[in-house]
């Protein structure tokens, strides 16, 4: 099975896509997780719910909404454009971002499960031992809790190559930008006589899928087995 | 170093309301039920919890006064905890958790002193392990040394044998003999075990329901009431301190003088040299209210009686002062009766040579407090400020 120069560049603009939108809502996730988990604020119920919108509103008001924000005409949109000459909507980035949106309740979950079941007397322990707070979240919560960040990343990687539905309307689906390959399988799908290259295409995705999950299971061993139970 | 504890805490129906104040160096035991407040006092004393009001001193440093308003943030205390569950960090080796605390306090790690505090917990071998493989003691070792290598003001120890089986307790009390013999620092140490407390401690604090029913060095404490209703009339009798006069290597025994009196114990396999502490369990003491004579009892020491309690319906306390120390002895209410027992008289005590077995513990550093060790802050001559003066055992 050969891939013609299109596929290939569905799919390193899928995989630039998804690892962009990982390294953008990382820290956000992580700091959120650690919001949510650690410290208890009046309306975090409610701040937990606006996280997972995402995970339960459809993807194409997900970019629409992005759009209105983000667009060129949009309130932050224009803004960025003005001060810092940074377009994000019809661009990679942008793609990214709305992939990131998306991905981003998955994230937080997974973090947040982690960062809850590292026991608080090691850091209790660490503070006995003259470590203070940004020192202890480094040297003790981090390394414990990076099996829960590490699949969360990987799984919103995995996640990220699949989007679908904010990142057409928010970015667009323009070859070689934002087209992603679910945004070329669908285009394939559109086209007369794109059956063959559909096929590929979903092949494909089905490898990176496969791939995705192996190594995520991977990493959660490898970290499993250097931590002890 | 003296150590000055005062604090109330106040958490639903416990309230917490404590003082007592140690001259170090030596071992203070918190000695109490569960639920009596031990723990609570040490998490206060680091600064874990929150005190209602209270303060907190150690030597001339003040830790914590609600009055004044100084709370010395937990990082910033200088506090060597040693938790239950020895709570090393799993994700680093032996050698990492030893050095965590080292790195931060600021002085760098004198360069033998690593050397120093792994040889005296025995740990060298374990260094490049991870925490997940030692077994529980010697997971208790690591925190030791994890501790005590940032240098602390004083070692809070809580309940560290608790986790262990026996067999591992045995092997893990020498080391805490061994620390609270040779260091100068202050070591507070939470337990219900009153064996332990009788091997380790210099003072006790005895805690019930929050409250201090009773405090004072080991062979005090040990003749009071609230001590009594908590270790049961089998684990009753005073503690006491002799010094070792002589072995006598044909018969297998050690003579002992404890008061005026004289003491014949079984030193098998035990070095006795200099003081030691022996626990005389109350129900294996006879009394006698003439010289005896004719008996296969080798220890009679004359005394006189102090005072008599009922200890419950049938049986006495009477507490016999032998010249100094106090002992405890338990007898039935008749036999008290017919002996004519009162305060004052004259009276022996006979003790089973074989009933001191296993009750024979090397005793902790004198109670007198040593000069004050010259505090120099930092440099090379504070490397060693957590060290007394002994000589390695």
């Amino acid at each position: 099975m050969l891939l013609t120069d299109a596929d290939l560049e569905a799919l390193n603009l899928s995989l630039a896509v998804a690892s962009r939108s990982v390294l953008m809502s990382l820290p956000f996730a992580l700091a959120v997780a650690w919001l949510l988990a650690r410290r208890p604020f009046p309306g975090r119920t409610l701040f937990d719910a606006f996280v997972h919108l995402p995970l339960v509103l459809p993807p194409v008001m997900v970019g629409y909404l992005l759009l209105i924000l983000l667009g060129v005409h949009g309130p932050l949109g224009g803004w960025l454009e003005r001060v810092f000459g940074v377009r994000l909507a019809f661009t990679t980035n942008g793609a990214a971002l709305a992939t990131a949106v998306m991905s981003f309740p998955i994230m937080v979950r997974t973090m947040r499960i982690s960062l809850e079941s590292v026991d608080r007397g090691l850091e209790d322990a660490a503070r006995t031992l003259g470590a203070r707070p940004l020192d202890r979240f480094v040297s003790i919560t981090l390394p414990l809790m990076l099996p829960g960040v590490l699949a969360g990343a990987v799984t919103a990687f995995a996640a990220g190559l699949g989007e679908f539905g904010a990142v057409i309307t928010f970015a667009s689906n323009i070859p070689g930008e934002t087209r992603t390959l679910p945004l070329a399988l669908y285009t394939a799908l559109q086209t007369p006589n794109g059956d063959a290259e559909a096929a590929r295409l979903a092949i494909v995705s089905f490898i990176l899928g496969l791939l995705g999950l192996g190594l995520s299971e991977a990493l959660a061993r490898q970290v499993r087995r250097r931590l002890g139970p | 170093m003296t150590i000055d504890v005062q604090l109330k805490k106040r958490r639903g129906a416990f309230a917490l309301d404590v003082a007592f104040s140690v001259r170090g160096p030596g071992l203070v035991a918190l000695f109490g039920p569960s639920g009596s407040g031990k723990t609570t006092i040490v998490n206060l004393i680091a600064g874990l919890i929150a005190p209602d009001e209270g303060c907190v001193r150690l030597g001339g440093t003040t830790l914590y006064d609600s009055v004044a308003g100084i709370d010395v943030p937990v990082e910033a205390r200088r506090i060597g905890y040693v938790f239950q569950d020895a709570r090393l960090f799993p994700h680093l080796d032996v050698r990492g958790n030893l050095l965590y605390g080292a790195k931060r306090v600021g002085a760098a790690t004198a360069p033998g002193e690593l050397a120093e505090i792994v040889a005296l917990l025995g740990i060298e071998a374990l260094l490049e392990r991870r925490p997940r493989g030692l077994s529980g003691g010697e997971r208790q070792r690591v925190a030791l040394g994890r501790a005590l290598l940032c240098r602390p003001r004083v070692l809070l120890l809580d309940e560290p044998l608790a986790a262990l089986d026996l067999a591992r307790r045995e092997d893990l009390l020498p080391y805490l003999e061994r620390l609270r013999d040779r260091l100068s620092i202050p070591i507070v140490y939470v337990s219900h075990q009153f064996e332990e407390v009788v091997r380790l401690a210099t003072h006790v604090v005895v805690l019930r329901a929050g409250k201090v029913v009773a405090q004072g060095d080991i062979a005090a404490v040990s003749l009071t009431a609230p001590l009594r209703e908590m270790v049961g009339s089998e684990g009753l009798g005073a503690v006491i301190e002799g010094e070792i006069e002589a072995l006598e290597p044909d018969t297998g025994l050690a003579r002992l003088r404890v008061g005026t009196g004289r003491l014949k114990i079984q030193s098998e396999g035990i070095a006795l040299t200099g003081l030691v502490r022996v626990q005389l369990l109350a129900r294996d003491l006879i009394l006698a209210v003439e010289p005896p004579r004719g008996l296969s009892v080798r220890n009679a020491l004359a005394g006189t009686l102090a005072s008599i309690v009922a200890d419950s319906d049938r049986t006495h306390l009477v507490e016999v002062d032998i010249g100094g120390p106090k002992l405890l002895a338990q007898v039935t209410a008749s036999a008290s009766s017919e002996l004519g027992l009162s305060v004052g008289r004259p009276i022996w005590v006979l003790v089973k040579t074989v009933s001191l077995r296993g009750h024979v513990y090397p005793a902790g550093p004198t109670r007198e407090p040593p000069p004050a060790a010259p505090s120099a802050p930092g440099g090379a001559a504070a490397a060693h400020e957590t060290w007394a003066d002994a000589p390695p055992p």
